[in-house]
């Protein structure tokens, strides 16, 4: 990494005639650790390897050991269902439907959920009217409001979304009141002797400083807002990843099934990813980023 | 006597606005039910350097965080220029200790910051960033982040900061109290050199008397009852005067 390079550059050039010790960098521990990089990969492989083997083994010996695969589609039955699937417009249909469904609500509730964390931890008096009422909503598992939901809104989709962006929303708001509140003084004093206002200390300060903590907030907010946009789905919909992967059990096909639980937990993967990309990206000022690799 | 020692330290240090002349009238200072400082009369001179000297804890960085604005005096008051101190303003840069840089703005984003609070246009607050970089030994760190700085040079870069936009005070707390001894050395040669160029009035805190001697136009000695002395520096930041009688004296104060 060229910011890495960079850094082990410094030293030669400290001016200050105090140059600091050489932090023990990561990635540089010479050849042991590579070797270990190298073997890293051939064990995870086998790791998945081996649980897959044991999946095939007990579904192909329609295995009832307390446990019953009998049911169970073995790998080849889920390859051929998964092959028809993905030839298909539904499965893109659903999938996209999904994905509509959990980016807007997670986008509502990042919005909302790091404004009003700001507001409650920056303003006394907005902590005074709010936070009572969102603890005692704080609570309610989103997904218990879908009857609220369902009575609240003129279409199903409009119901998805809130439960979607009710789960979303706490974590995403209590991760950023306290980013706000351990946000050291110190910055805020800084930028307001310089000459800088409210407003400057909000948008030069507060912003920048809580986003690791605002980042810790997405991550779980993503997690909830998909168990919650599944959920909803299999509860109420016509579309969706979570109804598709429903209706199949209800037609007892199975192999539908596990390739519909296959799609959910790669598009969690996916997002949740895209998030801790972001992350990085946005805190790279962090110490610790220092000689790690993203 | 006072005044004329002052006006010397200021005939040499021609640039940007006047220095800020500050008043301390019967001031008490203190957090929540704790006073820390009583009834302290203080005046500061125009482009002046002032160096706060006294114990740890003794409220030298409650004073200078009134000074800056920060903190709002239990009674009594502080004028600036003749104008009683309310808020923070462009007009009293500080300067801390440490860790003060805002760690996700490189150097050049963070000496910038001043310019850009005040709306001075992209290029131009560019250009005097890098003026600054460049006077405190930092030319080529520019893109560079505070974790990735010496703190020797994160203080540099944090005085650039003070400076860049021309204040007419800056109010300095321990600004070497986390250095090793030699880098201390250079960054009070630093100093001394940057202020030749400023009118500005400088209130400088530390505990260390030997620092305080050699940037003073005055030290005043803060003891457990506000300001126990004021200690006029004759010839003040002349290489290789003897000090070591006032160095005595300020020692016996404290
Ligand atoms: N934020 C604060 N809240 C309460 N008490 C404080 C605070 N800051 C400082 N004090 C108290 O005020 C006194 C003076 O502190 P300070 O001005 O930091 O001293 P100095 O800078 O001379 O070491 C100390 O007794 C300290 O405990
Ligand atoms: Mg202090």
């Amino acid at each position: 990494m060229g910011a890495e390079a960079e850094v082990r550059r410094a030293p030669l050039a400290v001016p200050t005639g105090a140059p600091r010790p050489a932090r023990p960098a990561t990635g540089d521990g010479g050849t042991p650790r590579k070797v270990w990089v190298g073997w890293s990969w051939v064990v995870r492989a086998a790791s998945l390897l081996a649980a897959a083997g044991l999946w095939q083994l007990l579904t192909v010996t329609d295995a009832r050991i307390w446990l019953r695969f009998d049911r169970l589609p073995t790998l080849g039955e889920i390859g051929a269902e998964a092959g028809r699937q993905l030839t298909t417009p539904l499965y893109y249909l659903d999938l996209l439907q999904s994905l509509v469904r959990i980016l807007t609500g997670f986008g509502l509730a990042a919005v909302a959920g790091i404004t009003v964390g700001i507001a409650v931890a920056r303003s006394r008096r907005t902590g005074y009217v709010l936070l009572p009422l969102l603890e005692a909503v704080r609570p309610i598992p989103a997904i218990a409001l879908v009857p609220v939901a369902i009575l609240l809104f003129p279409a199903d989709e409009q119901g998805i979304v809130f439960i979607t962006f009710a789960a979303a929303f706490f974590p995403i708001m209590v991760s950023t009141r306290h980013a706000v509140r351990a946000l050291p003084t110190l910055w805020e004093d800084a930028v307001r002797t310089l000459g800088g206002g409210r407003r400057h200390v909000l948008r030069n300060v507060v912003l920048p400083g809580i986003l690791p903590g605002v980042f810790g907030g997405l991550s779980v907010g993503m997690g909830v807002a998909w168990i919650c946009v599944i959920s909803a789905e299999m509860i109420s919909g016509e579309f969706g990843v979570g109804y598709r992967t429903w209706s199949s059990y209800t037609v007892v096909d199975y192999p539908a099934v596990i390739v519909g639980m296959a799609t959910i937990g790669a598009l969690g993967w996916l997002t949740s990813a895209s998030i801790e990309l972001l992350g990085r990206r946005a805190t790279r000022w962090l110490p610790r980023a220092e000689g790690s690799r993203a | 006597m006072t005044a004329l020692a002052a006006l010397d330290g200021a005939a040499d240090r021609r640039d940007g606005p006047a220095g800020l002349g500050f008043a301390l009238d019967g001031l008490s200072l203190g957090y929540g039910h704790g006073m820390v400082l009583r009834d302290v009369h203080l005046e500061v001179v125009p482009s002046e350097v002032l160096v706060v000297v006294g114990a740890s804890g003794s409220g030298k960085s409650t004073l200078l965080r009134a000074l800056a604005g920060l903190l709002s005096p239990f009674s009594g008051k502080i004028l600036a220029g003749g104008v009683e101190v309310a808020a923070t303003s462009r007009d009293r840069a500080m300067v801390f200790q440490d860790d003060a840089l805002l760690p996700w703005r490189t150097v050049r984003r963070n000496v910038e910051l001043p310019l850009r609070l005040r709306k001075v246009p992209r290029r131009e607050r560019g250009a005097a960033a890098d003026t600054w970089i460049a006077r405190v030994g930092l030319a080529g760190f520019e893109e560079r982040l505070p974790r990735e700085l010496s703190g020797g040079m994160r203080q540099r870069v944090q005085l650039a900061r003070s400076l860049v936009a021309a204040p007419r005070a800056v109010l300095m707390d321990e600004p070497f109290g986390a250095l090793d001894a030699q880098t201390r050395a250079e960054m009070q040669r630093l100093l001394l050199d940057v202020l030749r160029d400023t009118r500005a009035t400088v209130v400088f805190v530390t505990h260390d008397v030997d620092e305080a001697l050699l940037l003073a136009d005055r030290v005043a000695v803060l003891g457990q009852r506000g300001v126990r002395s004021l200690i006029d520096v004759p010839e003040p930041r002349t290489p290789g005067a003897d000090r070591s009688e006032l160095r005595a004296r300020i020692l016996e104060e404290l």
